[in-house]
């Protein structure tokens, strides 16, 4: 009788936990019955390095949004990532632990904010800042940059900070005590240990920026072209299948499936690469 | 308490140590003389407080927040807390060999010279010759020698040790303290480090804390017992380990408590 509950638990619960497994597989299973064979038919150089994207005239070159996509990534990194690191560095070295509980929590609850509420200050502050002072439409390359950097603060920082916290103090003990300031044990060792799980903070950061949507749809301005200047409003590829998706049909329908291709195996390389940098770390002690 | 008969003015000087973790009274008027090219021993049960001792030699217990210090440190006749002492200057002249050895997760290479890097020497030909140096007194120079640029962290345990020894030899300081050194290590890495130490003693003012008894008995000149904070003996080493002045001292020895 007892067993028998104990098997029926068992079951139950790898059902479950299958379930995630599961929806990943269907998801990733959906795309790309949607989107390989439209890429099969226009052909994956027409599809990936063509600049016209004119579905109604059965044109469908993503390249623009690929080179956006990038852009606007690299740029929120740009932003992101040495706010991440140095505050992570800043609030486990410099400041007592008392503000940190405090700090930390509330770094953290930015994440917490809905992406709309960052697109509805970036249009309202950000971009009227941007078009005023250094020209353009405002709604920009630039505009997201920022916004995203801020986004992915949470996701740096809250990684950078486990990582330098998990350096053991007997390394800023063995520095300090050769004579070393604070500053130079902190950079010269505690970052250096502290690398790889940087890095994955970095890259985690950078795929949350790549997926992100609904602020970079508001901010980023949606013109279809390969941005020239940080200042040119583009579109990215998450901004091309959100908005256009309610009315499309047929092959404009797989051709934004296929867009979701690129966009997951993005996404899948940057995680795949955070994962790594994670392993090396739980290996190199 | 009583000092052992000096013929020079001792290196390093403890005079009325107070020291107070919060409302802990961890060191109590600690006083005690180090000579100058000798081995000295602190020991005691665990919680008297020679670590911390030891720790305030080079002001690393600066660290801990809630500390409080009173009384003298002099090494050389400077006292190292008077205002405006430069304490990173300090920690270089009075290097200290941890517990668990902690090289750094840098190569061997950077591991020795990080003394001299954090101190602003720069050239390679300054650095190499360093490393060799440092590597030799530490007898690590023909384990190491073709593994220079191999991360610190692949060595094993007492290679380890020596490296952070090598890393001191580097910026040639005046004093070595040492906490509890081979407890992280076998009983042969442990002699590695002991014979290290009899070898190092021509140069350098040796102060260590040990839990082994007969580590300090074998390789200490002076020996300084201490009890919940306090300083109880401190004497030669021979009479201190045959005729103990104190009986508290004699029971620690003999093993009755600790």
């Amino acid at each position: 009788m007892r067993l028998n509950t104990e098997t029926i638990v068992e079951k139950a619960l790898l059902l479950v936990a299958l379930s995630a497994l599961m929806s990943l597989l269907l998801i990733a299973v959906f795309i790309f019955k949607e989107g390989v064979p439209f890429m099969v038919k226009v052909g994956p150089g027409a599809f990936l390095f063509s600049s016209e994207w004119e579905p109604q005239n059965g044109l469908y070159g993503i390249f623009p949004m690929i080179i956006a996509s990038i852009w606007v990534t690299l740029g929120a990194m740009l932003v992101g990532a040495p706010l991440g690191i140095a505050g992570a560095v800043f609030l486990n070295e410099f400041v007592p632990r008392g503000v940190m509980r405090v700090v930390k929590p509330a770094i953290e609850l930015l994440a917490g904010i809905p992406s709309v509420v960052y697109g509805f200050i970036g249009v309202m502050v950000l971009a009227p800042l941007i078009r005023a002072h250094l020209g353009g439409p405002g709604l920009s390359v630039l505009a997201a940059a920022v916004i995203l950097g801020v986004m992915i603060l949470p996701t740096v920082m809250s990684i950078a900070t486990d990582a330098i916290n998990a350096v053991p103090n007997s390394y800023r003990e063995g520095a300090l005590a050769l004579g070393a300031t604070r500053w130079q044990a902190v950079h010269m060792v505690v970052v250096k240990a502290a690398r790889s799980g940087i890095i994955a903070g970095v890259i985690l950061g950078m795929g949350r920026a790549i997926g992100e949507t609904m602020a970079v749809i508001m901010v980023a301005g949606n013109a279809v072209r390969a941005p020239g200047s940080p200042l040119d409003s583009v579109r990215t590829l998450t901004a091309n299948i959100a908005l256009e998706m309610g009315y499309a049909s047929g092959m404009h329908r797989q051709a934004l499936f296929a867009t979701g291709i690129v966009l997951f195996l993005f996404i899948m390389v940057l995680n795949s690469i955070a994962m790594a940098a994670m392993r090396t770390r739980a290996g190199g002690r | 308490m009583e000092h052992p008969a000096t013929h020079a003015i001792p290196r390093l000087q403890v005079r009325n140590l107070n020291l107070h973790y919060g409302h802990f009274h961890a060191l109590i008027n600690v006083g005690m003389d180090v000579e100058d090219r000798r081995i000295t021993a602190l020991i005691g049960p665990s919680g008297c407080g020679k670590s911390t001792l030891l720790r305030s030699l080079n002001r690393m217990n600066d660290l801990i927040p809630g500390v409080r210090i009173t009384g003298e440190v002099r090494i050389d006749g400077v006292d190292i807390y008077a205002p405006g002492t430069d304490v990173c200057a300090l920690r270089a002249r009075t290097g200290m060999v941890f517990q668990r050895p902690n090289p750094f997760p840098l190569s061997v290479y950077d591991n020795v010279v990080f003394g001299l890097r954090v101190a602003g020497v720069r050239g390679k030909e300054t650095l190499d010759a360093a490393v060799e140096r440092s590597l030799r007194a530490a007898w690590l120079w023909d384990n190491l020698k073709d593994n220079l640029y191999g991360s610190a962290l692949a060595l094993p345990l007492d290679q380890q040790q020596r490296l952070c020894v090598a890393r001191l030899m580097a910026i040639e300081p005046e004093v070595i303290l040492m906490d509890e050194p081979c407890s992280a290590l076998d009983p042969i890495a442990t002699a590695k480090i002991e014979e290290l130490m009899l070898e190092l003693k021509k140069q350098y003012t040796i102060i260590i804390v040990t839990h082994n008894m007969q580590q300090a008995a074998r390789m200490s000149d002076h020996a300084g017992c201490m009890l919940l904070g306090e300083m109880i003996e401190f004497d030669g080493t021979q009479r201190m380990f045959t005729n103990p002045r104190d009986e508290r001292t004699q029971d620690y020895i003999s093993g009755r408590y600790g």
